[in-house]
């Protein structure tokens, strides 16, 4: 062996440095550097201290690094009278959130299988209709949704506004989950029905631990929408239990006093981050949940 | 005692009729093949029978109870699809107690249930794997635990060994074979394979446009195939046919002439005692034919030239052409032909099949 020459195996390799590759990667740089410039200059300002924002360089690092912005964002800064700061809202958001995605995610997961494995007369114009209030703007619907929630009762309260996002996140949850398990193949519920296993048996059984990376991309879905939601929760609650997103507007957007930039920053931050670290924990499981269900025939 | 008992059973969407006033009646211990081109209504007919697909008339009796109403699993059926359908989550083991525990058998007769037929399938060493990490061949085997388990006296099995290998096919053929020989079930079994039509049925029902157009032995339906379709559609290659014209002659011989050939078909076991006469067609099968030296004198004989050789190993297929139409035959494996060869080959009209030109009914 040792007297073999080496033979060059495989293809010449080529230079990276072609035309090609600057250009793409050139471009990927730009629109990364495009996107993150704005998240830095929010997290380095809300590390500085007033004096040093007014001296104006806003893409310079801290000279010096404080993280009173971020206490005080967090847990004295005033919205009208309450000066708790964000962490009120943070909680009542904790109290919106859970049971919507919950509830959302339950319902839907039920009607697309239904949907698909238990077909009923009309089920089909059922599901077109469902299909077809995901194309409505939502606007026309505030002040129709305002007497719905006053008539039952639930006007200003939080499980008025939890209802409320159960119904919207409804109809593209079940085109989710009904797409998904459409490609689950018949004969698995047939042989399931065969064996005994009833509506309830089945989606227990068979359908849910089979349908998990669906679950993962509906729980991702709901929780960044109805976690950036403002609208319905400002509209549908009241000062005491406002979302974090409604508060963090009520601390940016307060005309009395000083702009604090740093607090506002912090703030900021703080709000997006719920979903940010969703994104970074799940982002692996929501990239094959959709493959699988696009792909899967 | 009839195991299965289908009276007029009838199935609509809409105004498509996909199974018209079926009549079925399988014995006990009977292994029944479905057979038919895709979209004949046999696995609609299989799915009906399961339970599965609500019919829209007629009757289904199982073990002498009226089950046209009832749930699939208190039928009395276990079922084996094409695709295994085994529950991807669930270990071997979950996969065949699945359904003894939604039936809240005892913990130690499932156990029992378990040993016995994981024993009858080879599958001992597999019951803690999950489907995934097991051949297609296992998968089957156990898809067909699934069902034994359930310790049912009627068995459908729909296209079971379509997605596996031809080697393994046959094999798995054999031991279906003998499974049922040990367990003397009822068995009713959806395939477009002849081949495993032939081999494994008691009886065939050979269907099409959701008719059962003969139901008989695979003897009977491959000689006396009751009409044109069967005819054509059993056996590969298919029958060589004839058109012509059935014509008695004056000293009571009858006689099938076409244009340009004379068959004498004086000993064809009519299907009809009345003398017949006027168009029809005559089929001969490629099997029937004999060359060479060994024709018998009452045989129709003539020469022919080989026109494609198709070499099979244990037999050989020859085209040619027979007053001017396609003609194939088989001959002997060991036979040396080529193309271009002259033949003398012969055939006995009396055992061919004769069908009306009209309704293509059998004569």
């Amino acid at each position: 062996m040792a007297n073999n020459p080496i033979i060059p195996n495989g293809p010449k390799p080529k230079s990276i440095f072609t035309t090609r590759n600057i250009l793409l990667y050139g471009t990927l740089l730009i629109v990364a550097i495009y996107y993150i410039l704005p998240l830095y200059v929010m997290i380095v300002t809300s590390l500085k201290g007033m004096p040093e924002i007014r001296l104006g360089n806003i893409f310079a690092p801290p000279l010096e690094v404080t993280f009173e912005p971020w206490v005080k964002a967090w847990s004295t800064a005033c919205t009208g009278l309450n000066c708790d700061g964000l962490s009120r809202g943070f909680w009542n958001s904790v109290q919106i959130l859970i049971p919507s995605v919950f509830l959302s995610i339950v319902i839907a997961s039920v009607n697309g299988y239904a949907l698909v494995n238990w077909k009923f007369k009309g089920s089909e114009i059922f599901f077109a209709v469902l299909l077809f209030g995901a194309f409505i703007p939502y606007q026309v619907m505030i002040y129709p949704i305002v007497i719905l929630l006053r008539e039952m009762g639930l006007m200003g309260s939080l499980w008025g506004l939890v209802l409320v996002h159960t119904v919207f996140g409804m109809p593209i949850l079940t085109l989710l989950f009904r797409n998904y398990f459409s490609s689950v193949p018949e004969e698995l519920f047939k042989a399931a029905r065969i064996d005994g296993a009833g509506f309830w048996g089945i989606y227990f059984h068979i359908m849910l631990p089979m349908a998990i990376p669906i679950f993962v991309v509906a729980m991702i879905l709901q929780v960044t929408g109805i976690w950036n939601d403002f609208l319905f929760g400002v509209i549908y609650t009241k000062p005491d239990i406002y979302p974090m997103t409604v508060q963090l507007n009520n601390i940016v957007n307060s005309v009395q006093g000083v702009k604090e930039y740093n607090v506002n920053m912090a703030a900021t931050l703080l709000t997006g981050l719920v979903p940010l670290i969703l994104y970074f924990v799940s982002g692996k499981l929501f990239v094959r949940g959709i493959a699988a269900g696009a792909v899967k025939g | 005692m009839s195991s299965v008992l289908i009276k007029d059973l009838t199935l609509k969407y809409d105004h498509l009729t996909i199974l018209d006033k079926l009549n079925m009646d399988i014995q006990e211990g009977e292994f029944l093949v479905l057979l038919g081109a895709s979209g004949c209504g046999k696995s609609t007919l299989l799915n009906c029978i399961a339970g599965l697909l609500d019919i829209s008339a007629g009757e289904i009796h199982i073990n002498g109870k009226n089950v046209t109403w009832a749930e699939p699993s208190e039928r009395g059926i276990g079922m084996v699809f094409q695709s295994y359908a085994l529950y991807p989550q669930m270990t071997v083991e979950g996969n065949l107690t699945f359904g003894l525990k939604n039936a809240k058998v005892p913990k130690p007769e499932i156990a029992k249930r378990i040993a016995k037929v994981a024993e009858i399938l080879q599958i001992e060493s597999l019951l803690k794997r999950k489907p995934a990490a097991l051949s297609g061949g296992q998968r089957q085997r156990v898809a067909i635990g699934r069902a034994l388990v359930r310790e049912v006296k009627v068995f459908l099995f729909d296209e079971p060994l379509s997605n596996l290998d031809a080697k393994l096919r046959a094999d798995l053929r054999i031991e279906l074979k003998l499974l049922h020989k040990r367990l003397k079930s009822t068995i009713i079994y959806v395939t477009h394979d002849q081949v495993e039509a032939m081999t494994l049925a008691d009886r065939i029902a050979v269907m099409k446009n959701g008719v059962v157009q003969q139901l008989d032995t695979p003897n009977g339906i491959f000689h006396r195939p009751i009409n044109r379709f069967v005819a054509d559609f059993i056996g590969s290659p298919s029958m060589n046919f004839f058109e012509g014209e059935l014509v008695t002659l004056e000293t009571g011989q009858i006689e099938f002439k076409t244009a340009e050939l004379v068959f004498n078909v004086s000993d064809y076991e009519f299907t009809n005692a009345t003398p017949v006469s006027g168009k029809a067609s005559l089929g001969i099968r490629p099997e029937a034919v004999s060359t060479g030296a060994n024709i018998p004198d009452n045989f129709f004989s003539c020469d022919i030239t080989v026109e494609l050789v198709e070499p099979m190993g244990s037999d050989t297929l020859v085209w040619t052409k027979l007053a001017g139409q396609n003609f194939r035959f088989r001959m002997d494996g060991k036979a040396t032909v080529a193309n271009g060869d002259k033949l003398r080959i012969g055939f006995n009209p009396s055992s061919s099949s004769m069908f009306d030109a009209e309704n293509e009914d059998r004569l």
